[in-house]
């Protein structure tokens, strides 16, 4: 606990803010609303500790999810006509191959999304050589990465809403068995939060047509390539779940 | 970088942007602070009519006429709901938290402004939902704030039950998306956005108070989201997860095979934290004024951050000891009957550290002083029979009676309040730039303490006694019948005590526009927040970054002219 020595010269402490002084660095301060020098290492920290955040909270939706999956694929129903009890967990015929190929699609969105951020990161760090007099990077044209992804992102989503056609077509409804019921739950609930993540990515590519500072856009491109990494590691897992704990 | 005085003048003009779509963090914490006030007033309405349906039940009142038993049961509900979620959560962490966090860590603003416009505006939008129940046919919903299935997820089960229950689960939903937004915003501004020399062990036990409830509402609030998007399946898609065959009324439902105990798994492992996140806020104002009141550092500092963290910890590990009746094997029981119970050292630690910062101090009794040892008072009251609960075997006995309500009224609401008030009296200066009144301020205290443990105390004996909760009459059954005269008691006690919330509104009210002006730093207090005028420009410092060279308490200094040192004060003031 802190005391005083004996050299303190108390009168001179000031209670107000009139003592305190000006502000040097810490490198907490900047970037937020209406902030005209945005300190662009400080926000990318902190939105990627907000992205950290997310992600838990992601995540225990998911292992919430999960639990409600394995304490309901383990209940047993008294079944009055042969007086004991059963599993009335029901069986889903999954449409595989098309899962499979949009698996494949996210995965390669993951890839390009990639890219998108590596690009933008190598973009953003040449930046401040671009007020140099004399320095000309060249007109360089690249490959739009971010809307590939958006539009891998979109196929994803157009494929699993095939696949949902395709279990109706074979009859699996929501409410056809609890093995159904979670097959839409866990995949629906997946493309939701996916996209949140391709509003992101649009976000990020209306930006880029508005001239804003490329510093800034690459924050919002790199979080929301965390973010989608994250979406096809849970599909890989909410994947795995309806597959092997059928 | 940006110097702060960049940012202030970019202060927004408009009303709108001022005031209602404002991303100043100040401005957000206000309303959600007159957002809970809306809603106690509401809740505490509700608990009126139930009290005095209990005492007259064929009387009719203003507002419901004749409180059928259904009726009842959703004035509990709606009581219960707007209480925990509208007060309790909103309170302590969206209203102060939201204003005093960024300035007690020396920050400008949150770290996502518009995030936190967003969630308080969700709140809002949370809030209008659940009030709409009470207006559409069938009314509000039935089945308890806990919204157990099957009565929760079947539309024919009861009035209420349809529209109005699907109202309530939505409501609840949105509610948890706002709450994850807040927690997110809270946590990374308290990692990130401290001003130089603000390590995380100089925080105020506010700041690691509203932390940690951010901590845990990160955690808790998304099991809520996922547990109420099963029910509104059950209730509107035709799955099974909570809904077992069932018949209402003759015909027999759609149902089959679920479990009524996964969602209270679900429900209970977010509610049991949601105790927590509605009096941790409480626990850190209480530590901040019964320093500051007593001139005195908060007794062991550390021990106080950790137990905070470790009540955190446990508190996701005890949700079993709600379920002690559902069937529970007795192994598990044991289990969580024992890690409750742990939950107590760590509470005996706070109260003791408590007790140790008044020992011996300078104790300046003014009202928010009052309202923090009256939070000491009520969390030892009804944290001492939680114990009690704990015990499978006793619970089996004090299950659904007024022996939970007096014990969570207590803990979880009345202490919580209490640190609301004590927050509010402590803070109103720095938020509205003048004093509450000192002598009616001691007045509603000492009502309102006495009040409460009028209403609350009595509900012990009539759970001991056998008086259940939730019943609408108990002008019917005999041995219910003899209790009459305790709920005579805790109903005239009940309308004393609202009656004296009164005085709190009118101060507060009047004393925001005819209050004397205060000072930049009434209490002789040493956090951030004092330094700045009152109330705190736009940017919170007015163009300058503090920076803290002291720990948060530091009272009572030997051989000061003044004895305290301030969180900003030069380090030529050691610091050992």
């Amino acid at each position: 606990m802190a005391t005083y020595s004996p050299t303190t010269r108390v009168g001179q402490l000031g209670g107000g803010g009139d003592v305190l002084p000006p502000s040097n660095g810490g490198g907490d301060d900047g970037g937020f609303q209406g902030s005209s020098l945005p300190n662009y290492g400080a926000r990318l920290r902190r939105a990627r500790l907000g992205l950290i955040c997310a992600i838990a909270t992601v995540s225990m939706v998911f292992i919430s999810l999960t639990s409600a999956y394995v304490v309901r694929q383990g209940l047993p129903t008294y079944d009055g006509t042969i007086n004991s009890y059963v599993r009335d967990w029901g069986m889903v015929q999954l449409p595989w191959q098309l899962l499979a190929i949009n698996t494949l699609l996210l995965l390669l969105s993951s890839l390009t999304m990639e890219a998108a951020r590596r690009d933008i990161t190598r973009r953003s760090a040449l930046a401040p050589l671009k007020s140099i007099p004399g320095i000309a990077l060249g007109d360089e044209k690249s490959f739009p990465w971010l809307e590939v992804t958006v539009l891998l992102g979109l196929g994803f989503l157009v494929g699993q809403w095939f696949a949902w056609g395709e279990l109706k077509s074979r009859g699996f409804f929501v409410d056809t068995n609890p093995n159904s019921s979670f097959v839409y739950l866990l995949t629906a609930a997946h493309a939701v939060h996916l996209l949140g993540g391709i509003i992101a990515l649009l976000w990020a590519s209306i930006t880029s047509l508005q001239h804003k500072p490329v510093e800034g856009r690459r924050i919002v491109v790199d979080v929301a390539a965390w973010y989608w990494h994250f979406m096809a590691v849970l599909w890989i897992y909410v994947f795995a779940l309806l597959a092997f704990a059928r | 970088m940006a110097t702060s005085a960049t940012v202030h003048a970019h202060a927004p003009q408009g009303f709108i942007r001022k005031y209602i779509f404002s991303l100043d963090h100040k401005v957000i914490g206000i309303q959600y602070f007159f957002l809970a006030l809306t809603a106690v007033w509401v809740g505490m309405f509700l608990s009126l009519l139930m009290r005095i349906h209990l005492l007259w039940p064929g009387a009719s009142l203003p507002l419901v006429g004749e409180i059928k038993p259904e009726t009842y049961l959703s004035l509990l509900t709606m009581h219960g709901t707007i209480m925990v979620f509208f007060v309790l959560t909103t309170a302590p962490q969206g209203g102060f938290g939201n204003y005093f966090l960024p300035i007690q860590i020396g920050a400008p603003d949150m770290a996502f402004p518009v995030l936190n416009m967003l969630s308080f505006w969700t709140t809002f939008v949370a809030f209008v939902t659940i009030i709409a129940a009470f207006f559409v046919s069938g009314g509000a919903p039935l089945h308890g704030w806990t919204g157990y299935p099957p009565l929760s997820a079947i539309p024919q089960a009861g009035p209420g039950e349809g529209l109005g229950a699907d109202l309530w689960i939505t409501s609840i939903a949105i509610f948890c998306l706002a709450s994850l937004m807040g927690a997110l915003n809270f946590l990374t501004t308290t990692l990130d956005m401290r001003a130089k020399g603000m390590t995380m062990m100089r925080l105020p036990l506010t700041v690691w108070s509203w932390f940690i409830t951010a901590i845990l509402g990160l955690l808790a609030f998304g099991v809520l989201l996922s547990a109420g998007i099963l029910l509104l399946m059950d209730r509107n898609l035709g799955t099974s997860f909570y809904v077992p065959l069932v018949v209402v009324n003759g015909q027999v439902m759609g149902h089959k095979g679920g479990s009524p105990l996964l969602w209270q798994h679900l429900f209970w492992f977010f509610g049991h934290p949601e105790v927590y996140i509605a009096i941790l806020p409480g626990m850190g104002v209480t530590s901040q004024i019964l320093s500051t009141f007593s001139r005195k550092p908060i007794f062991g500092y550390k021990a106080m951050v950790y137990a905070m963290l470790a009540i955190g910890f446990f508190g996701f590990m005890v949700w079993g000891h709600h379920m002690f009746m559902s069937g529970m094997s007795p192994y598990s029981a044991f289990a969580f009957s024992l890690l409750t119970m742990c939950i107590g050292v760590p509470s005996a630690i706070k109260t003791f550290n408590w007790l140790g910062t008044m020992w011996g101090g300078h104790i300046r009794f003014q009202t928010p002083m009052l309202y923090a040892i009256g939070f000491v008072s009520l969390f030892v009251s009804g944290g001492l029979s939680g114990p009690f609960l704990a015990q499978p075997v006793l619970d089996i006995q004090l299950h659904d009676t007024y022996f939970v309500v007096g014990h969570f009224h207590l803990i979880m609401g009345v202490a919580a309040i209490f640190g609301m008030f004590a927050a509010t009296y402590y803070w109103f200066p720095k938020m509205f730039g003048r004093m509450m009144n000192e002598t009616w301020g001691r007045v509603h205290f000492f009502i309102t303490l006495a009040g409460t443990y009028a209403i609350f105390m009595p509900m012990h004996y009539l759970g001991i006694a056998g008086g259940t909760r939730r019943y609408s009459q108990y002008t019917e059954l005999a041995y219910l019948q003899k209790l009459m005269p305790i709920h005579q008691f805790m109903t005239y006690a009940a309308i004393i005590t609202i009656a004296a919330q009164f005085i709190f509104v009118i101060n507060l009210f009047w004393s925001m526009f005819r209050g004397p002006r205060a000072s930049d730093n009434p209490w002789q207090s040493t956090t951030l927040e004092w330094t700045t005028a009152t109330p705190p420009p736009h940017d919170n410092f007015g163009g300058v970054t503090p920076v803290v060279n002291h720990g948060p308490y530091e009272y009572g200094v030997p051989g000061a002219a003044r004895d305290y040192v301030m969180q900003t004060d030069p380090a030529t003031i050691s610091s050992h």
